[in-house]
């Protein structure tokens, strides 16, 4: 249960972070979810962002800093195995669920569905 | 107690909580649809890890579970009435992520399959994996050139 809490809160503050530039900056969501991914990957290989996953669980990996953390770990882990080779593929290879998963079932839905009449 | 205020005070004092109000609203929208987006995500990431998966592919089949459910809700056009509520605690899931690729494709599936559905669904994905992988590469560049020196 406290885990879900955790996660509650974790999550919650990062969007809170992300609704707090958006009324204040003007920035667009566009480049709300850009500038997450890109500060997940600084946090991540800065070893700061494991440390927030270790906290809030789900609360922490499933906001854009997340997918953002996901790439660095994955870059660092190939790094670690194949060295210079792996700063091509370790990113990549670590998110590769979550892209084709995010291309698949959004393909499918769609085709599948109708847009609202506006 | 009962102090008169003219109708230009009024329209004064309006004014000067209408934004700070606003502000707040939208951003305990954020944090209670972002937050329980993320506790939702919790329950299966605790449901996948007493079925005995590994931390990592728990972790890596709950994103994939919270973006089919993104996916499902924007073609029910559900997400769009999430997103109008809760705003960046919708965006910034990766139910967002899904429904950024969902949406502009079923909106422009007219367009065809190639250019309409196919080019469109990367309307925000692609700016973000573009930066997302580039960042990745120039970290893991810099990583590795950290791992020579040390």
């Amino acid at each position: 249960m406290t885990d879900i809490v955790k996660a509650f809160i974790t999550g919650g503050i990062i969007c809170v972070i992300a609704q707090l530039l958006t009324d204040y900056t003007g920035i667009t969501p566009a480049r709300i979810m850009v500038l997450f991914v890109v500060t997940g990957v600084v946090l991540g290989i800065l070893g700061i962002y494991p440390a927030i996953v270790e906290f809030g669980g789900a609360g922490a990996t499933i906001p854009l800093t997340g997918f953002g953390n996901t790439l660095a770990k994955g870059v660092i882990k190939a790094v670690n195995e194949t060295g210079l080779a792996g700063v091509l593929t370790g990113g990549v290879k670590a998110a590769s669920a979550g892209i084709s998963s995010a291309i698949t079932f959004g393909y499918i839905m769609a085709i599948v569905s109708k847009p609202k009449l506006k | 107690m009962s102090k008169k205020i003219t109708p230009h005070e009024y329209r004064h004092l309006v004014e000067k909580t209408m934004p700070s109000s606003r502000v707040l609203r939208n951003v305990l929208a954020a944090f209670v649809t972002g937050g329980l987006i993320c506790a939702v995500a919790q329950v299966f990431f605790m449901g996948l890890k007493s079925m005995g998966v590994d931390e990592e592919t728990a972790f890596m089949l709950t994103t994939v579970i919270m973006i089919f459910l993104g996916a499902v809700l924007t073609g029910l056009n559900i997400y769009d009435k999430i997103g109008k509520f809760g705003g960046a605690g919708a965006s910034i899931p990766v139910t967002g992520f899904s429904n950024s690729i969902v949406s502009p494709a079923m909106e422009y599936k007219r367009e065809g399959y190639v250019m309409g559905v196919g080019a469109k669904m990367f309307l925000i994905a692609g700016p973000v994996l573009v930066y997302g992988i580039f960042a990745s590469v120039v970290a893991g560049l810099i990583y590795y050139v950290w791992t020579q020196v040390m």
